[in-house]
C-alpha cells in the first residue's frame, strides 16, 4: 500500500513534481471555493452545482476550441456566457430559495447540479475530454519532474483571475454593496442598496468565476460531465476549513488541499485521490465538531 | 385548552387537562386515524399484485423497496429535522455485510472474491435461506451499529453540515469499498445463487420486500405514537429549548437514525440478494439514484406526516416506471427539475398541502393553524 513512500524518499526531486502539480491544480480549486465563499456569506445559499458550472466552463472552452478559439481566447467568452447563465438562474431559482431554511438551497442546487449534469452528458456524451492549448513540457532534474508551460500559464491566470477579483470587491462600487449586504441585508437596503440586484450580481459572478476556472480545468486536466461532484466537495472542504470572509484561509487550503491529493494519489494509489477530498472533509467537519465543544465549554 | 384527550397528528403539545380529565390514564399523541379499510385495501392489492401482473412483480416488489426508503428517510429527515444525504450508506453497508455473512458461512471470503468470474455458491433451499436470514439479520444488526457510531460524528452537525457530513460519509464508503480487495473491490461480489425457479424466486423475494416495508411502516406508526415520537418533534422544532426541557438529544438522534439504518441494512442485504451481485458504486451506494429518490419521494410526499412518504413514493415509482422509457435520456434532467421544483416550490408536499386545504379532516384546530402560522418559518439564520 504504501510502496511508493520508499520511492519519495529515494528521489526527492519527486516531491518537487507533487508539490508543483498540487499547487498548479490547487490554484483552480481556489477559484472555485471563493466562488463558494463568496455566495454562501452573502447570500447564505450553499451552492453544491458549485463544480457543475465548472465542468459546463469547461465544456463551453472545449466546444469553441472546436471552432478555432483558443481555450485562453475563451476564457473571457466563457466568462460572459457563465455570469448570464448564473444570473438566469438566480431568476428562476435562486431567489426563491434565499430566505429559506438551511436544507431547502443545498437540494435545490443539487437540483440544479444534477439538471446541468445530464444536459451536459446528453450534449457532449460522457467521453473524458481536454481542450488543446498547444504548450509543449520542460523536463527538469534529469527527466524526473517534467513541468508543462499550460500548467504555469493556468497557475497565473487563475493568480491573475482572483486578484482581479478581489480587488473589484475591494474597490468598486458593486463590491462595496456587495460586501454591505454580506455584513447586513437589511441595513443596506435601508441605505438604498438594490440587494436583489446585489443578490443575482453574486451568483452570476459565482458562476462566472467557476466558469473561468472550469476553462482551466479544460486545459490541464481532464472533464467530463460527472466530474463535478468532486470540484463541489472540494469547494465545501475548502470554505469549511477556512471559515466564511476568510480569502487568505480559503487560498492555503485551497493550494494545501491540491498538494495533498497529489500526494495521496501518489502514495496510496490514484484510486484514493478521489477519496480524498471526502475524507479530508469528514475530518474537518469533525475538526470544527471538537473546536465548537470546546468554544461551548469556554463559554460556560 | 383542548378538552379532548386526542391529540391529532400535527404539533400540538401535550396539555395537562388531557392527562386529567379524561377516562383513559394514557396520552394518546400523534393518533393515527386512518381508517381499517384502507390498511385492508392496501393490504389486498399488495398480496394479489404478483398475481394480477406476474410480469411486474419485481417492479411492484421495487416500490415497496421505495416505500421503505422514503419511511426510513423521514424518521430522520422529516419528524427530527436531520436531512441526511447519506441514508444510503446504510443500504450498502448491509449489503455488504450480508454478502459476506452468506459468502463466509460457506467458504473463504477473500478466496471466493478473487477467483472471479468463477464458480459461483451453489446452495440448497435450507443453507440458502438460512444464510439469507443470518445475513439479513446481520446486516440489521450492523447497521444499527454503524448509525451509532457515526452518529457521534456527524450529529454535532448542524443544518447544512449535517447533509454535507453525510453525503461525505456516503461517498467515501463507496470509493473506500472499491479499493478494498477482500471484498471484491471495484469488481464485486457474486452472491450465492437462488435454489429455485426463476418466478418462484421473484415472488419470495416480493414477499419478502413487502413483509419488511409493511414492518417498517408499523414500526414507524408505534414510534411515532409514543413520546419518542414527540421529542424527536422537539428536536426538529427547536433543539435548544428541546435540551433545556430536558430531553437528551443526542441520545433519541442516535436511537432514531439506528431505527432507520435497521430497516435499511436488512432492505439492503434482501436487495442485494435480489440483484445476485454487489459491487460499490451502481448497486450498493447508488448516491446519485437511491440516495436522491428517497429524499425526492419523502419530499414529494409530504416529509414528517406518517403517510406523506408511502404517497410520495408510490407516486413517484408509479410515474417514473410508467415514463421512464419514453424519455429517452432526459428522465434525469426530468429528476433534476423535479427536485428543483418539489424543493422551492412544493415543500409542504402532497399531505402538507392537503392539511392546509381540509385542516378539519386531520383534526387540526384552529387555535392550532393560528399557532402554526406565527411560529412557522424561524428556521432561515445563518
Amino acid at each position: 500500500m504504501f510502496d511508493n513512500l520508499d520511492l519519495l524518499a529515494l528521489a526527492p526531486a519527486l516531491n518537487i513534481q507533487l508539490l508543483l502539480d498540487g499547487l498548479f491544480v490547487g490554484a483552480i480549486f481556489v477559484l472555485a471555493a471563493y466562488g463558494l465563499a463568496l455566495v454562501w456569506g452573502v447570500m447564505n445559499v450553499k451552492n453544491l452545482a458549485q463544480g457543475e458550472f465548472v465542468i459546463m466552463g469547461g465544456y463551453f472552452a472545449w466546444h469553441l476550441s472546436t471552432f478555432g478559439i483558443h481555450p485562453i481566447a475563451s476564457i473571457p467568452i466563457v466568462f460572459a456566457i457563465m455570469f448570464a447563465f448564473g444570473w438566469a438562474v438566480y431568476l428562476a431559482i435562486i431567489r426563491y430559495v434565499i430566505s429559506r431554511d438551511l436544507f431547502t438551497s443545498l437540494l435545490a442546487t443539487f437540483g440544479i447540479a444534477l439538471v446541468v449534469q445530464q444536459a451536459l452528458n446528453l450534449a457532449y456524451g460522457p467521453e473524458v475530454r481536454t481542450a488543446e492549448s498547444g504548450f509543449t513540457s520542460h523536463a527538469l532534474f534529469g527527466g524526473l519532474v517534467t513541468v508543462a508551460e499550460i500548467k504555469i500559464v493556468s497557475f497565473v491566470l487563475s493568480i491573475g483571475l482572483a486578484a482581479a477579483v478581489i480587488t473589484f470587491m475591494k474597490t468598486s462600487r458593486m463590491g462595496q454593496a456587495i460586501r454591505a449586504t454580506a455584513q447586513d441585508p437589511r441595513a443596506a437596503k435601508i441605505m438604498g442598496i438594490d440587494t436583489e440586484r446585489v443578490y443575482a450580481f453574486t451568483y452570476a459572478l459565482n458562476a462566472a468565476i467557476c466558469g473561468a476556472a472550469g476553462v482551466l480545468v479544460s486545459m490541464i486536466w481532464v472533464i467530463q460531465p460527472f466530474y463535478g461532484i468532486p470540484h463541489s466537495i472540494r469547494a465545501f472542504v475548502i470554505v469549511t476549513a477556512a471559515g466564511l470572509g476568510n480569502i487568505p484561509g480559503v487560498i492555503v487550503t485551497g493550494l494545501g488541499l491540491g498538494v495533498a491529493e497529489q500526494y495521496s494519489g501518489f502514495v496510496l494509489g490514484a484510486e484514493f485521490q478521489q477519496a480524498t477530498p471526502l475524507i479530508l472533509l469528514l475530518l474537518v467537519l469533525i475538526w470544527r465538531q471538537v473546536q465548537m465543544a470546546r468554544h461551548r465549554q469556554v463559554v460556560q | 385548552m383542548t378538552s379532548d384527550n386526542t391529540l391529532p397528528s400535527g404539533t400540538g403539545a401535550p396539555d395537562a387537562g388531557a392527562a386529567l380529565g379524561s377516562h383513559s390514564s394514557r396520552i394518546e399523541i400523534n393518533r393515527d386515524t386512518t381508517p381499517w379499510y384502507v390498511y385492508a385495501v392496501i393490504a389486498a392489492a399488495a398480496l394479489l399484485a404478483p398475481f394480477v401482473f406476474p410480469a411486474y412483480t419485481t417492479q411492484i416488489a421495487f416500490l415497496w423497496l421505495m416505500i421503505l426508503f422514503a419511511l426510513t428517510w423521514d424518521i430522520a429527515g422529516g419528524q427530527m429535522g436531520y436531512n441526511s444525504l447519506g441514508n444510503i450508506f446504510f443500504f450498502g453497508a448491509g449489503m455488504y455485510i450480508c454478502a459476506v455473512v452468506q459468502v463466509g458461512m460457506f467458504t473463504d471470503v477473500g478466496a471466493y472474491t478473487s477467483a472471479r468470474g468463477g464458480e459461483q455458491l451453489q446452495l440448497d433451499y435450507f443453507d440458502y435461506f438460512l444464510s439469507l436470514a443470518a445475513g439479513t439479520g446481520a446486516a440489521a444488526i450492523g447497521c444499527a451499529f454503524f448509525a451509532i457510531v457515526l452518529g457521534r460524528i456527524v450529529f454535532g452537525l448542524r443544518g447544512p453540515y449535517f447533509a454535507i457530513g453525510t453525503l461525505g460519509i456516503a461517498l467515501s464508503a463507496r470509493e473506500l469499498v472499491g479499493t478494498w480487495e477482500w471484498i471484491g473491490g471495484g469488481s464485486g461480489i457474486a452472491m450465492p445463487v437462488y435454489p429455485g425457479q426463476p418466478h418462484e424466486r421473484s415472488v419470495i423475494f416480493y414477499i419478502l420486500f413487502f413483509v419488511l416495508a409493511a414492518l417498517t411502516f408499523v414500526f414507524v406508526r408505534w414510534l411515532y405514537s409514543t413520546r419518542f415520537g414527540l421529542a424527536v418533534n422537539a428536536i426538529r422544532d427547536d433543539e435548544e429549548k428541546a435540551e433545556a426541557m430536558g430531553i437528551h438529544t443526542l441520545r433519541h438522534k442516535l436511537v432514531a437514525w439506528s431505527a432507520a439504518a435497521f430497516f435499511l441494512g436488512m432492505s439492503g442485504a434482501i436487495f442485494g440478494n435480489l440483484t445476485g451481485f454487489v459491487e460499490p458504486l451502481e448497486v450498493a451506494f447508488p448516491a446519485a439514484t437511491f440516495g436522491i429518490f428517497m429524499v425526492v419521494m419523502a419530499l414529494l410526499g409530504g416529509k414528517g406526516t406518517l403517510w406523506g412518504p408511502v404517497i410520495g413514493a408510490t407516486l413517484f415509482h408509479v410515474v417514473k416506471e410508467v415514463t421512464w422509457t419514453y424519455l429517452l435520456g432526459w428522465q434525469w434532467v426530468a429528476l433534476g427539475l423535479l427536485i428543483v421544483v418539489n424543493v422551492v416550490f412544493f415543500q409542504e408536499g402532497i399531505m402538507g398541502w392537503m392539511q392546509r386545504k381540509w385542516p378539519e379532516r386531520f383534526g387540526i384546530t384552529v387555535d392550532q393553524r393560528l399557532s402554526d402560522s406565527g411560529g412557522g418559518t424561524t428556521e432561515a439564520g445563518r
